[in-house]
């Protein structure tokens, strides 16, 4: 393998090095010193010209190279101390090389590292891009409700199509996934709160538990968070993509609302499809948990059912749905606000669609526990 | 007799970009009927100065007009009437990616929301045939299409609302030297037709030469020349020397006298 990938032809980097007689050296380059040839070997040789370098009166014959590229300028310049040496000798088609070299220009040093300056400087400027953030949040939910109340007005203006494409991709896919988590999460729950209930002798509250955890909380959260995952992330992505395609500023000389166009199917779309998916949810919970009852206490299934309505006020369920519409305009504003304010790159890209999947799925906590808090005393007995 | 009602004006425009300066004072005046084109080194800013007479971009200092509106600071009402007055052709296209052809081209009139569809459909059509485009290519994606395609397609949805204003940037950048000459001779005739203004952003002096009614010349932060092309010629700035005294200029200028070829 070593003999073919590198037969004895093979041109190789040579210097030698010999005494002019009067006591300086004379440096004889001579083979190939292009990439391929200096190739591994780069940091060796620099160390090697680097020393033969130190010596400013070194004459230095480049005449026996017969290959050279840019790479094996670039590494002659850095040990030569980006001059040329006193004493050269060149070959005249090796001429340009250097004389790029010579008017190449450094990019722009920026200089970081930590000072307390640019700490403070730092979480200014973070401070100013929240509020920032903070304002142009508050002025698109300004735009979308004043765009709301004229497509009442108006009511043929309505883009249905848009908005019925958005609840299919946004509700009808998820309903797989949603069901699912759904069904273990009540399974698990259920589970878990047997052995308790079984030590005390209450097993008929395993009712009580699941019926107001997963309607009131479980689902609605769960829903929310799938969705803000699903959904919330595909929305950022595609409005930052026409930002890069410059699909947005086409729209804003053509005159055609962003808001109307884009945000408001979409705010439309999910608060019209997550309180649908709450529902499902819960449901999916319910059955996973009933079924894990059967197995472990001896509460069936008609029990469950019998005992559901009186053990769980259906204010509930009425909350659990309004937490639904609540979190589904809350992820679809989020992901839009996100997605409008993508700068034309595509870190940029990336950055925006995880910060909209982190962003929303805080908020949908926040909210909840907001929810929580005003609406203690509904819903119990 | 050229009308001289002005239909841009480009008022003391800086233009930085944190600490790198575009634009310090440029002033350019558009009048109504008249194609100028803004030629310029790449990185000069001719991309942005545009952005800016549509309003995308906001500039440091300095106002633009367009129709007597101020892009930046005018009446939202009005800035929407102005919108269906001009068209506007990207460097890239810019095409709705989700769209077919058919409906890039049908979404301004349809926006407009009181043409009936089969008038919306006929008037693409027209339009989609204007440029070239086969009414077989009108139910692609803007994927499907090439370089271009793109930027046929992207004339035809400009001039769907029939605009007064024409804004090109880098028109016939990546066509063939036949279809530069077709999109040429097209907008020559749309110019006719139509009494267009057009404001071009090109390298092409081809372009240049056989369109403009003026010439302005962007470099070093300024508008450094502006008028017809045998003035912009005759004006003394290194870049205009290098631009249409080297030898490809000199080619693409053969139809320019003689005598006003400075040597
Ligand atoms: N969004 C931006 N952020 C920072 N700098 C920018 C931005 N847009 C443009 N620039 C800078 O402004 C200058 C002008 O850019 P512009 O795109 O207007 O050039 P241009 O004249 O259209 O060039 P070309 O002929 O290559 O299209 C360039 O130096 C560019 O680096
Ligand atoms: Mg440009």
């Amino acid at each position: 393998m070593a003999a073919v990938s590198a037969p004895p032809s093979q041109p190789e980097p040579q210097i030698r090095r010999e005494d002019a007689g009067d006591g300086s050296a004379r440096l004889l380059l001579a083979g190939t010193w292009n990439l391929q040839a200096l190739g591994r070997r780069a940091a060796e040789i620099s160390a090697k010209l680097q020393t033969y370098a130190a010596d400013p009166r070194a004459a230095w014959d480049l005449t026996g190279i017969d290959r050279l590229d840019d790479a094996g300028a670039v590494l002659l310049w850095r040990a030569w101390g980006a001059r040329r040496p006193d004493r050269l000798l060149l070959r005249s088609e090796h001429e340009a090389f250097f004389h790029h070299l010579a008017h190449a220009e450094h990019p722009p040093r920026r200089r970081r590292g930590f000072s307390p300056l640019n700490a403070a400087l730092g979480t200014g400027r973070f401070a100013l891009l929240m509020a920032d953030h903070a304002a142009g949040f508050l002025n698109l939910v300004g735009q979308v409700v004043i765009e709301s109340l004229r497509l009442l007005t108006h009511p043929s203006h309505i883009p249905w199509r848009t908005i019925s494409a958005n609840v299919y991709r946004a509700g009808a896919q998820a309903l797989g996934i949603t069901a699912m988590v759904g069904f273990l999460i009540g399974v698990t729950l259920s589970y878990l709160t047997a052995r308790q209930l079984k030590i005390v002798g209450a097993d008929i509250f395993i009712v009580d538990i699941l019926g107001i955890g997963i309607i009131r909380e479980i689902g609605p959260v769960l829903a929310a968070v799938l969705v803000a995952g699903r959904s919330g992330s595909a929305m950022t992505a595609q409005i930052g993509v026409m930002r890069v395609t410059q699909e947005l500023d086409a729209m804003a000389v053509l005159g055609i609302s962003q808001i109307q166009r884009l945000v408001l199917p979409r705010v439309a779309a999910l608060a019209l499809a997550l309180p649908l998916l709450v529902l499902w949810t819960d449901f999916s919970g319910l059955v996973g948990g009933i079924l894990a009852a059967e197995v472990q206490l001896d509460v069936g299934m008609q029990d469950f059912l019998l005992r559901l309505p009186d053990a769980v006020p259906v204010s509930n369920l009425w909350l659990g749905l309004s937490k639904g519409l609540v979190f589904g305009v809350l992820i679809a504003l989020v992901a839009c606000h996100l997605g409008l304010r993508v700068r034309p790159n595509t870190e940029s890209l990336g950055i925006g669609t995880t910060n909209s999947v982190v962003t929303s799925i805080t908020l949908v906590i926040l909210v909840d526990a907001a929810f929580a808090v005003a609406f203690s005393h509904v819903g119990f007995r | 007799m050229r009308d001289r009602t002005a239909v841009i004006e480009v008022r003391n425009l800086h233009t930085r970009f944190g600490r790198a300066v575009v634009h310090a004072g440029v002033n350019l005046v558009v009048y109504r009927d008249e194609v100028v084109s803004i030629v310029g080194g790449s990185g000069s800013g001719k991309t942005t100065l545009m952005r800016q007479m549509l309003g995308l971009d906001r500039p440091a200092r300095g106002s633009v007009t367009v129709f007597g509106c101020d892009v930046h600071r005018g009446d939202p009402r009005e800035l929407a009437r102005l919108r269906t007055r001009w068209g506007v052709v990207f460097q890239e296209g810019a095409l709705f990616s989700a769209l077919s052809v058919f409906d890039n081209v049908a979404l301004p009139l349809r926006e407009l929301r009181i043409l009936p569809k089969d008038l919306v459909r006929d008037i693409v059509m027209l339009k989609l045939e204007m440029v070239g485009i086969e009414a077989r290519h009108a139910s692609k994606l803007p994927a499907e299409l090439s370089g271009g395609m793109s930027k046929r397609v992207g004339l035809a949805r400009a001039l769907a609302l029939d605009p007064e204003l024409l804004f090109l940037d880098e028109p016939t950048a990546g066509l063939d030297p036949a279809r530069s000459e077709n999109f040429v001779s097209l907008v020559g005739t749309l110019r006719q037709e139509l009494a267009l203004t057009v404001v071009m952003v090109t390298h092409d002096l081809d372009t240049v030469a056989a369109l403009s009614d003026r010439v302005a010349v962007l470099a070093d932060h300024h508008l450094v020349a502006i008028g017809t092309l045998p003035e912009v010629i005759r004006a003394d700035h290194p870049f205009i020397e290098s631009l249409f005294r080297g030898e490809r200029g000199r080619r693409a200028l053969g139809a320019v006298p003689p005598e006003l070829q400075v040597s």
